[in-house]
């Protein structure tokens, strides 16, 4: 795990709240504007536009839904693009079991952390059941 | 009302015994699912034999629209229709990988010509062609 700059010392760029599948697309489409915007090349642009469809979908089907945050900020010193996703579900009981490739929430869809985690290059998941779940995921650009 | 109601439906071509369909919008979850029952109807309706779904547009597919993908291959399958994927952009390919998903039953091809070329053989190849000769001995 990178060593990620204070809240404090990130630059918000723009956060609304995911309530529908139309706030999923636009969710991927903040993140293609902002990593093109940001300079990253085509795959990396694809990769985090990828993690962010898939971390919001989770929060949709699986919280109800919840906020997107997009900010900018240091990890280990070189500027990232840091996207959180913020929910007040139900939250995630073992941290560990969800991180797994293959595991699925028995809807027979995976929670497509593991993949999305994949993409990045740097992942935070906090959770705690029955107030809610924040992931975090940072890209440098 | 949001503008999303007031949008089209993906159109769907039927060219000889195939299907031809060019995904030019970034799908969301139920447009995607909804073009997946508009294909299996236009399968029955038409018998076609294959679909070519063009992707050369589409700038990210996640593990939902891969899911979707597949989950028509195999259904088109039971219809005895073949599903070929074309003109996959390579980032979107490099970020399907290493997401770790997989599209069991998915072909796909580089360009629209190829896919076409693809479902030419495997129509030619369910047909019983007649022998153009009798074997020998007979």
């Amino acid at each position: 795990m990178g060593e990620w700059s204070h809240k404090d010392d990130r630059k918000g760029l723009e956060s609304y709240p995911v309530n529908s599948e139309y706030d999923i697309v636009r969710a991927r489409q903040t993140a293609r504007e902002l990593s093109k915007q940001f300079g990253m090349g085509i795959v990396d642009q694809t990769r985090l536009t990828t993690a962010v469809s898939e971390l919001c979908r989770n929060m949709y089907e699986f919280a109800g839904g919840g906020e997107i945050i997009f900010e900018t900020g240091d990890l280990d010193g070189r500027e990232a693009l840091m996207v959180s996703f913020v929910d007040e579900g139900p939250g995630i009981s073992d941290l560990q079991l969800v991180m797994q490739d293959g595991y699925t929430s028995g809807k027979g869809m995976g929670f497509g952390l593991p993949g999305a985690k994949r993409l990045v290059d740097d992942f935070l998941l906090e959770s705690e059941p029955g107030k809610g779940t924040i992931v975090q995921i940072a890209k440098w650009v | 009302m949001t503008e999303f109601q007031t949008e089209k439906r993906i159109p769907i071509i039927k060219m000889r015994d195939y299907l031809i369909v060019s995904i030019q919008v970034d799908m969301h979850d139920r447009l995607a699912l909804e073009l997946q029952a508009q294909i299996l109807e236009e399968i029955s309706k038409t018998g076609a034999k294959g679909v070519l779904i063009d992707i050369s547009v589409l700038e990210m597919v996640d593990s939902f629209i891969g899911r979707m993908l597949s989950g028509m291959a195999s259904m088109a399958a039971i219809m005895d229709a073949a599903v070929v994927i074309v003109g996959m952009q390579p980032a979107v390919a490099i970020t399907l990988v290493e997401l770790g998903l997989e599209m069991p039953g998915v072909e796909t091809a580089l360009s629209m010509e190829k896919g076409i070329e693809m479902l030419e053989m495997r129509v030619a190849g369910n047909r019983i062609e007649p022998l153009k000769r009798k074997p020998q001995g007979w």
